[in-house]
């Protein structure tokens, strides 16, 4: 065949036109067909283990949660029936969530506005910035342990239980709170900060044009425009300050019951000891004292349906402007 | 006056209080670290950082410190934390992996394979995993898992080749690894999935165009593509492992010993105390000043992990922010 004569068209019948022959993996090497497998297989486990997961935990809960025990208080008893309930923890946990939240706005809404609408000087900002990312970092046990080194200085003193003989013990509800804050800190600040960056420029330009000083902008036009950020930052805080246990085990005194210092009615409350539902779990299990399986299963089955609740409203809240896919809400994971 | 009272506000004012607001934040971080630095500098002060080493007997040196009053000797604060540390690095690194390739599948699962029904279902579920308590995983390990292992799937025999070291409860490096595994993998996926959802399908499209499989377009463009993500989702996640406190205290059989390879299957089944395991383990000691710097020097070690980690994160995702890649 001489190289001067044009290649003929392919005599064979043309593969099949429009939408295209889908490859099928029965073609494919033994290696492909090996990873899509394990894909498929990974991804329907993890599926499967979280099913598991709610399952046993609905399954246990079902079996050991009584009405009376959100309502009765925890009581020494070697039985798990003489134990009591655990209505202390439900408001240790309520406690905390509150003095976390309190503290931990007014902090990461400021920080976030002032990184986002200010930001001068800039290496200040940036200081500030992986601060809060290091915050974010920081195993839960250290801030614990953080929290331990600061309420027993003498000056804290007032904040935490006492000893009759002038010991600082550090632990109180005001101390394990005001370490939460910590912990709810780092989502409430990016999720703000996102929000106020993805304001668009002209809304301030207009407000400026209008005569209004940055902060009245910030008060009035952008602070509203990123109310559902603060919202889904709020509920990721308070998800993370429900489930965190290394606190609440180390600074806050690890008494069942909620134990006022002093006799003041909410000072000394926030003062006291107490326990929160991780604790209960964590104290009833048989890593900690009680081994009463019962009652740490049924905690943690209302703590699951905390969990699960908050997890939704993130959904619903964080809709609106979530990330493509909606797995990380403000670049932190839910 | 009037005026300050109608406008309390001035711009000068706000912008110096909120500058004041984030300052604060940055001094937490100063303050942390310089209160758990001056309480873990007894045990550097001892012998610098020879207190990671191993030999002696961790546990004695602990009851040691235990027993101590309030002004110790010198000696008290000798301690080899090699047991702790090597703990830390096992369970860790060895999850850390699993974890990684468990992930990398699943978010290729998710992404690019699941029909688009599953996909909805899988998006929560992640996020489920992902806000779990750990003090729930714990609890189903403690107390579904151990026994599980310890009741059929360590063999008497394997009990009774190491009952004069250590005593196998179920409860050790298999049960910890795995649920540290289903802990911090949601958390990889998470960003994993966020990445490969960023790269643009056109990319992948004119792989298959060219004749590649879709299953090898997915792996050699999106994953590859996508791999500073890969791994700044594994420094996020080993941060997270380090950190674990509460479950591993519950599930990882909580004695200082050091599982040796050399041991065969039974390896897998020895227990081991992770650092921040061993913080909870022995807070209510904390009174005791040689325990005490002991706790802060772990506390400190865990700080300065995750102080590296988040540098190395942040390192990792810069060429993502330059070609604005979402990380």
């Amino acid at each position: 065949m001489s190289t001067l004569v044009p290649h003929t068209v392919r005599s064979e019948r043309p593969t099949r036109t429009g939408r295209g022959r889908r490859s099928s993996p029965l073609t494919w090497r033994w290696r492909d067909r090996l990873a899509l497998a394990f894909a498929w297989i990974a991804g329907l486990g993890l599926c499967a283990i979280a099913a598991a997961i709610v399952l046993y935990m609905g399954y246990r809960g079902i079996q050991y949660v009584r009405p009376d025990l959100l309502f009765s208080r925890p009581a020494p008893g070697k039985l798990q029936s003489e134990s009591g309930g655990f209505l202390d923890p439900l408001a240790g946990t309520a406690i905390l969530t509150l003095i976390g939240i309190l503290l931990a706005v007014p902090l990461a809404v400021g920080s976030a506005i002032w990184i986002a609408e200010y930001g001068r000087p800039t290496w200040l900002a940036r200081v500030v910035e992986s601060s809060i990312e290091i915050v974010a970092g920081t195993p839960d046990i250290v801030i614990a342990l953080f929290g331990l080194a600061i309420f027993q200085l003498r000056l804290f003193a007032p904040f935490s239980f006492t000893a009759s003989g002038g010991g600082v013990f550090g632990r109180s509800f005001i101390a394990a709170g005001a370490m939460m804050s910590l912990i709810a800190l780092p989502p409430l600040f990016t999720a703000t900060r996102d929000g106020l960056q993805a304001v668009p420029a002209h809304m301030r330009e207009a407000a400026f044009a209008l005569g209004k000083t940055r902060i009245a902008t910030i008060r009035r036009v952008l602070l509203p425009s990123v109310r559902s950020n603060i919202a889904t930052g709020v509920t990721l805080g308070v998800s993370r300050v429900i489930g965190d246990t290394a606190i609440v085990v180390l600074l806050l005194g690890e008494t069942l019951r909620i134990e006022p210092q002093g006799s003041a009615p909410i000072v000394g409350l926030l003062r006291g000891t107490g326990s929160s539902l991780t604790s209960y779990v964590f104290e009833n299990s048989p890593a900690g004292e009680g081994a009463a399986p019962q009652k740490a299963y049924a905690a943690a089955f209302v703590l699951m349906v905390f969990v699960l609740a908050l997890n939704l409203l993130v959904e619903r809240i964080g809709r609106s402007h979530a990330d493509s896919l909606g797995l990380t809400v403000a670049g932190a994971v839910v | 006056m009037l005026k300050r009272v109608c406008n309390p506000w001035p711009d000068h004012r706000a912008e110096r209080l909120l500058g004041a607001v984030s300052l604060l934040v940055g001094a937490a971080v100063v303050a942390m670290v310089a209160f758990v630095g001056v309480h873990a500098w007894p045990i550097f002060q001892h012998d610098g950082l020879g207190w990671l080493g191993p030999g002696g007997s961790l546990a004695t040196e602990i009851a040691n410190m235990q027993a101590t009053s309030a002004h110790p000797p010198a000696s008290a604060y000798h301690l080899n934390a090699w047991p702790l540390v090597y703990g830390t690095l096992l369970t860790t690194g060895v999850a850390v992996v699993l974890a990684l390739v468990l992930s990398v599948f699943s978010s290729i699962f998710i992404v690019e394979l699941a029909p688009a029904r599953l996909r909805r279902v899988a998006i929560p579920v992640i996020r489920l995993l992902a806000s779990v308590p750990s003090v729930v995983y714990g609890l189903i390990g403690v107390l579904v898992l151990v026994p599980f292992v310890g009741n059929h799937v360590i063999t008497s025999a394997q009990k009774a080749s190491v009952q004069n070291v250590v005593e196998l409860t179920g409860s050790g490096l298999l049960v910890t690894v795995v649920i540290l595994t289903v802990m911090i993998a949601p958390i990889m996926i998470a960003l994993i999935c966020e990445a490969f959802a960023s790269v643009p399908s056109s990319w992948r499209e004119g792989a298959i165009a060219l004749g590649v499989n879709p299953l090898r377009a997915i792996l050699a463009v999106t994953v590859r593509a996508a791999r500073p993500a890969i791994v700044a989702a594994a420094v996020l996640a080993t941060a997270r492992a380090l950190g674990e406190a509460i479950m591993l205290s519950m599930v990882s059989g909580s004695t200082f010993f050091t599982p040796k390879p050399v041991d065969g299957t039974v390896f897998l089944f020895e227990p081991l105390r992770t650092l921040a395991a061993a913080i909870v383990d022995y807070h209510e000691g904390v009174s005791a000043p040689a325990l005490r710097a002991a706790l802060y020097a772990f506390a400190l070690l865990l700080l300065f992990a995750a102080f590296t980690l988040s540098v190395a994160g942040y390192l990792i995702k810069l060429p993502l922010r330059k070609f604005e890649v979402r990380g």
